[in-house]
C-alpha cells in the first residue's frame, strides 16, 4: 500500500474537512419519524394550474410549483400524453418521449417557417466557432454530409438517372 | 428579453422570448448577470435526455440580481445579488427536511425520481433556465443565497453547481485520511472533485481523462496526478497496478452519460439511446475500486432503461452514494472556503462569451475547441 505518512501541508486546506465519521461503508441514518407517515407534509400553496401539465403516474398530484416552459402540443404532445400513461419504470414511458423529441424538432422547423423565419442551421449548430478553431474537422464533416446526401439523391433518382450519372462519371 | 432557444440536437440559438412572470407567491424574478454552460447541458444539447422540448431555455448555473418578488417571499429583497442553486427545492417536503434539496418532491411533476432543475428538460420539471436575461426562480426563500460582499461574480456562479457538485462527490466518497482517490473525468466537476478530495484528507489523488489539455489543467489546478486512458491498455488494471494491486479506496464517476472509451457503450448508450447513456466511466469506477471501497457518482445519466437504472440511482440518491448536489446544504461551508482562498473556482473559467453567441459557445464547449474548460455567458443586460 502507498505511504500515508507523507506531508501534504503544501496543499492549501488539506484535511480541513476530514470527518472520520463520514464513512459510508458503515450504515448511517438521518431521518425523522414523520417520514413513516408518508406523503403528509404541509404542502406549499399550489401554483395555479392554468395549462396542461403532465405528471408522472408515480406521484398522486401535480407538484406545488411546476415549470411552464413548453406545454405539450401537436403530434409530439400526443406522443408525450401517451408516454405519461406509463410509469417511469417502463420503456413505454421513455422511448415515446425520445420519439416525441425528434418529432418536435420537425415541428420546430415548421413553426419557424410559419413565422416567416428560415432557421439558420449553420449558425445554430455553432459552425462559425468550429470554422474558427477546427477548420479541418468542419470541412470533413461537410464533405461526409454532402456524400451522404449525394448517395441518398442517387438512391431516389431512379434507375435511368443513376445509370446516366454513373456513365458520365466513368467517362470523365 | 433575450434567451437561449433549443431547436433540436446540436442546434441552439438566441431569440427574443416573453419576460418571465411571478406565477406562485414564493417566486422571484432574477436578472441574470452570469450563467454557465455545464457539461450536463451537453446531454440535453446532444438530444440524450428525454422530454427536452424544442423552444426550451437551458441553464442551471446562474447568478443575478433580484428584480421582483412574490407576496410570500420574506428573505430576499429587490436588488439583492444572489447565488441560485441549480436545484429547485420547497424546503418543506420529507426530502428537503433531510437536507436532500436535490430530491425535493414539490418541484417536479413530470418525474418522481429527479427533482426540479432549472433549464434541464421537462423530465426535470420543465423550467426555463438561466441562459437568458431574466429567469423565474421558484421557492425564492429556500435556494437563493445572497452573494457575500467582496465575492467575485465569477466565483459566485461556480457555487451554483460546479463547486458543490465536486465537493459533494468527494464528500460522498467518505474519504478517510490517506485514502487514494481516483476521479474519472477531467471536466470542471472532475477537476473540482479532485481539488476537494484534498480537503477531506486524501493521500493521493489521480484523475483519468482522454484530453491532454484537460489533464494538464487538472495537474495544475488540483495538484493531482493525471493520466490519459488512451495510453492505457485498461484503466482498471492501471489503477490496480498503481495501488499495489489493491484498487483505489474511493472512485468518483464525474463523467456520466457521454463517456468515451468503449465502442459498445458508445453505440448502445450514446448513439442508439437504448440505455441511460454510455456507462463506461461507471464500469471503470466499479472495477477500479478496492473491495469494501466506495464509488461516488455525480455524472449525470439519462432515465432510460439499461441493466440498472443508474440515472435514477443518481437522481434519487440511493446508496452506492450518488446524488445531485445538495447545493443549499453545502453553500455556507463552500462560501467560507472561497472567501478564505482555499478554493479558487473562477480559475476554471476559460471562456467568457456574450449570451448572443450562445450557439458558438455550445460548439466550443461540446467539441472541446480552443482548450475550453468552462464557458461563462454574459447577457447584455448584466451591466456588471
Amino acid at each position: 500500500m502507498e505511504d500515508t505518512t507523507k506531508d501534504y501541508s503544501h496543499i492549501n486546506g488539506w484535511g480541513i474537512d476530514a470527518d472520520p465519521k463520514n464513512d459510508p461503508t458503515y450504515p448511517m441514518k438521518r431521518r425523522t419519524n414523520e417520514e413513516h407517515s408518508g406523503y403528509s407534509w404541509e404542502r406549499p400553496p399550489q401554483q395555479p394550474i392554468n395549462m396542461e401539465v403532465l405528471h408522472s403516474i408515480e406521484r398522486p398530484n401535480i407538484s406545488a410549483v411546476f415549470g411552464t416552459a413548453m406545454p405539450p402540443s401537436g403530434l409530439s404532445g400526443m406522443i408525450r400524453r401517451f408516454a405519461f400513461k406509463h410509469s417511469e419504470n417502463s420503456y413505454l414511458h421513455w422511448l415515446p418521449l425520445l420519439l416525441a423529441d425528434r418529432v418536435n424538432v420537425v415541428e420546430g422547423i415548421i413553426e419557424d417557417f410559419k413565422e416567416g423565419k428560415a432557421p439558420n442551421i449553420f449558425a445554430e449548430k455553432g459552425y462559425p466557432a468550429e470554422w474558427k478553431y477546427e477548420k479541418g474537422s468542419l470541412v470533413t464533416k461537410m464533405a461526409v454530409g454532402a456524400a451522404v446526401v449525394g448517395v441518398a439523391v442517387l438512391m431516389f433518382a431512379g434507375e435511368k438517372k443513376r445509370k446516366k450519372w454513373f456513365y458520365n462519371l466513368m467517362e470523365r | 428579453m433575450l434567451a437561449m432557444n433549443y431547436r433540436g440536437p446540436k442546434r441552439v440559438r438566441i431569440d427574443h422570448k416573453p419576460m418571465p412572470e411571478i406565477l406562485h407567491p414564493e417566486d422571484a424574478i432574477v436578472r441574470v448577470v452570469r450563467s454557465c454552460i455545464c457539461g450536463s447541458d451537453l446531454h440535453l444539447y446532444n438530444g440524450n435526455v428525454p422530454d427536452t422540448r424544442v423552444g426550451s431555455t437551458f441553464g442551471h448555473e446562474f447568478v443575478g440580481v433580484v428584480e421582483e418578488i412574490g407576496p410570500d417571499v420574506q428573505k430576499l429583497k429587490v436588488g439583492d445579488k444572489v447565488i441560485v442553486p441549480f436545484n429547485i427545492a420547497c424546503g418543506k417536503c420529507a426530502f428537503c427536511k433531510q437536507e436532500l434539496y436535490g430530491n425535493c418532491h414539490e418541484a417536479n411533476s413530470q418525474a418522481s425520481a429527479v427533482g426540479g432543475i432549472f433549464g434541464y428538460s421537462h423530465t426535470a420539471g420543465g423550467y426555463n433556465g438561466g441562459q437568458a436575461e431574466y429567469v423565474r426562480v421558484p421557492y425564492a426563500d429556500v435556494g437563493p443565497t445572497v452573494i457575500p460582499e467582496g465575492m467575485d461574480l465569477d466565483d459566485a456562479v461556480m457555487l451554483t453547481d460546479v463547486v458543490p457538485t465536486g465537493y459533494q462527490a468527494a464528500e460522498m466518497g467518505g474519504i478517510q485520511k490517506g485514502d487514494t482517490v481516483v476521479v474519472f473525468g477531467a471536466g470542471p466537476i472532475g477537476i473540482m472533485a479532485a481539488k476537494c478530495s484534498w480537503l477531506f484528507g486524501a493521500g493521493r489523488v489521480i484523475v483519468i481523462d482522454k484530453e491532454e489539455y484537460r489533464l494538464e489543467f487538472a495537474r495544475n489546478y488540483s495538484q493531482c496526478e493525471a493520466y490519459n486512458f488512451m495510453e492505457m491498455d485498461d484503466p482498471a488494471v492501471f489503477v490496480k497496478k498503481t495501488t499495489d494491486w489493491m484498487g483505489a479506496d474511493v472512485c468518483i464517476d464525474a463523467v456520466g452519460a457521454e463517456a468515451a472509451g468503449n465502442v459498445l457503450q458508445t453505440i448502445t448508450g450514446r448513439k442508439l439511446l437504448l440505455q441511460a447513456g454510455s456507462a463506461t466511466a461507471l464500469h471503470w469506477a466499479i472495477n477500479s475500486v478496492k473491495k469494501g471501497g466506495i464509488v461516488s457518482i455525480v455524472g449525470v445519466y439519462g432515465p432510460t432503461d439499461n441493466l440498472v437504472p443508474i440515472g435514477n440511482v443518481v437522481n434519487k440518491g440511493i446508496t452506492i452514494r450518488a446524488n445531485q448536489a445538495s447545493v443549499k446544504r453545502l453553500l455556507p461551508r463552500l462560501i467560507d472556503h472561497v472567501m478564505n482562498g482555499v478554493i479558487k473556482p473562477k480559475q476554471l473559467i476559460t471562456h467568457r462569451v456574450p449570451l448572443e453567441e450562445v450557439a458558438d459557445a455550445y460548439r466550443i464547449f461540446s467539441d472541446k475547441l480552443d482548450n475550453c474548460i468552462k464557458p461563462v455567458l454574459i447577457p447584455p443586460s448584466a451591466n456588471m
